[in-house]
């Protein structure tokens, strides 16, 4: 089994700005590995004479007018936000 | 200089004019309330679809073309991963690896400056893609705050080829890029509301050598004219760590507008990993060939057009053509000004001048004064035809641009009708003549300056009314026969 390394571990949940223990980093090593063993079993297939695609239908140019609606209702958006001021989103702090 | 070769290359972004954003249908217009104009396909919420704006595809199309680029028929869109509160989905859609435009070029003219020779250089742009904009952070003492409302704004990002050599061949190209997309008219280029935007890669390299050097970022630049600062100070930072047998990192720099330097904002580690992949929830675009045709001729004249017109046609010079066409607002209004029957070179003349200072000095738009092309014709007519001088004009141009109206009726309610009566202006040279005799003697010892000061004089004497050829004509005849 191909299973990833912590440092690779690491690298993604610092991508995702996710803090992970050493253990955990253990532990999802493991889990990751499985799921990507499970993307591998694609490999087995031979794609000697396929055209690589960047989408399964065989469909192109789906496109919408350029017809503005209304925005969403702020309050609504809001419902969804923990912390507001001003009718803007409060996040933390992100320039060091 | 130095012994270091300078290698810029720029990045631009430049937002389109749509009615609509790219992947949904809220509304996309500057300075709304914030967080009015969002919707769940903007804010990423589960389940939703984006659906691509045609006329999006439309406008970068046009872009691309009006920079001599091909387009990429067979393309798409892809997913870039990353993780930062201005973009609640953790992903933009951009294009990767099939930009819609590639191998495009402008041409830019760089002025003599300081006995150096001006010249023209074209200026390779490597790609033009797709993709939407994020949200807006502000930041406060201890947390930022987001306005969504340019999220999925739709943009172009324009990339040069490394071939820029100077600062002022930069900024030169910022001006070209802008004025060539503002006539296209698929965004409106404002930088002060960041519909257009500029990153700038600089780094050195001795002459002679082909490797490129380490490249520095520099972002958060405000202006043109902060561009070409910013760059002209880190091309002086860099010889002096290269010359000194440092190195230079590759870094991200912010300018500091108030200092003048560059600040380091953080060391890039590596390559970003932005993890691409071709967007799931997005089908291919096919472009067929009548389609790009069809945007091909929807492109109005570009300034370069422009400027040639204005040579052959209206007989300008070169410089005065370039410098009408590279503001469209300005240069419309000078067609529209020569349309109303005002002669070509006297018009040129007032914009780039006497209109140019006054809104300058006011820091004014044409389109926020009370001038229009049909009263500043009226006005140049009446130059033209000798009714008033040029010198009258300035006064009647104040009037229009604050309060509008004729110029004829202006003109003749305040009485500046110009003095073209050569025996009027006899009465006025005589008795300038008369009332100083010291001066007279002055010329006649060979100080030309004292003509000067009589025609000043007369000029007062006649409130600026009196025709200046005509006057100056009868002052040499007058003062030789003393």
């Amino acid at each position: 089994m191909a299973k990833l390394s912590t440092e690779e571990v690491k690298h993604v949940a610092h991508l995702a700005r996710l803090a992970i223990t050493d253990a955990e980093a253990e532990k999802f090593a493991e889990q990751l590995g499985k799921i990507t063993d499970f993307a591998e079993q694609l490999n087995e297939l031979d794609t000697t004479n396929v055209e690589p695609t960047s989408h399964v239908f065989p469909i192109v140019n789906v496109m919408r007018e350029d017809v503005a609606g209304e925005g969403l209702d702020r309050e609504k958006m809001m419902l969804n936000v923990k912390e507001q001021e001003a009718g803007q989103v409060k996040v933390p702090s992100i320039l060091e | 200089m130095t012994n270091f070769e300078t290698i810029i290359g720029l990045e631009v972004h430049v937002e389109l004019k749509t009615q609509s954003k790219i992947f949904s249908s809220s509304p996309n217009h500057f300075g709304a309330e914030p967080n009015s104009n969002t919707s769940v396909i903007d804010l990423g919420y589960p389940g939703v679809l984006p659906v691509l704006n045609k006329q999006v595809v439309d406008y970068a199309m046009r872009a691309a073309l009006a920079l001599n680029m091909e387009i990429e028929q067979e393309t798409k869109f892809d997913r870039k991963n990353y993780f930062y509160p201005d973009n609640p989905k953790a992903y933009q859609i951009s294009q990767f690896d099939k930009p819609i435009g590639k191998n495009g070029w402008i041409e830019i003219e760089i002025p003599e400056k300081d006995g150096k020779p001006g010249y023209k250089k074209k200026i390779g742009i490597t790609r033009l893609h797709m993709e939407e904009d994020a949200g807006k952070l502000s930041h406060a003492n201890g947390y930022s705050l987001v306005d969504f409302n340019r999220q999925g704004t739709p943009l172009v990002e324009i990339v040069s080829e490394p071939d820029i050599r100077t600062p002022d061949e930069a900024y030169a190209y910022l001006e070209k890029l802008k004025s060539i997309i503002q006539y296209t008219g698929v965004s409106d280029v404002r930088m002060e509301e960041g519909s257009l935007r500029c990153d700038a890669n600089i780094s050195l390299r001795p002459y002679g050598q082909e490797k490129f050097g380490t490249k520095a970022e520099l972002k958060n630049l405000n202006s043109f004219n902060f561009v070409r600062k910013g760059l002209e100070y880190e091309e002086i930072r860099q010889a002096e760590v290269l010359s000194s047998g440092g190195i230079i990192e590759q870094e991200t720099l912010r300018f500091d507008e108030k200092t003048g330097k560059t600040i380091l904002m953080r060391v890039k580690e590596g390559t970003d990993d932005y993890r691409y992949f071709p967007e799931p929830d997005l089908v291919r675009l096919s472009i067929s060939d009548e389609w790009v045709e069809r945007v091909r001729a929807e492109i109005p004249e570009l300034p370069d057009q422009r400027k040639e017109r204005y040579i052959s046609e209206l007989g300008l010079t070169a410089y005065d053509a370039n410098v009408l066409v590279i503001n469209k607002e300005i240069s419309d209004f000078f067609d529209a000004t020569v349309q109303h029957g005002a002669d070509a070179k006297l018009a040129s003349n007032w914009l780039m001048g006497d209109i140019s200072a006054y809104l300058n000095a006011e820091q004014k738009e044409l389109k926020d004064t009370a001038l229009t092309a049909e009263n500043l014709a009226g006005m140049i007519k009446l130059i033209s035809d000798g009714t008033i001088s040029s010198k009258i004009a300035k006064k009647v141009f104040t009037e229009l641009v604050e309060n509008g109206g004729d110029a004829a009726k202006i003109v003749k309610e305040k009485g500046l009708v110009q003095i073209s009566d050569p025996e009027v202006i006899r009465g006025f040279v005589t008795a300038a003549l008369d009332a100083d005799p010291q001066s007279v003697e002055d010329y006649k010892g060979g100080k030309e300056r004292a003509l000067k000061a009589f025609l000043g004089k007369i000029m007062k004497e006649s409130k600026g009314q009196a025709n200046p050829q005509l006057t100056n004509q009868i002052l040499l005849e007058e003062i030789n026969k003393r």
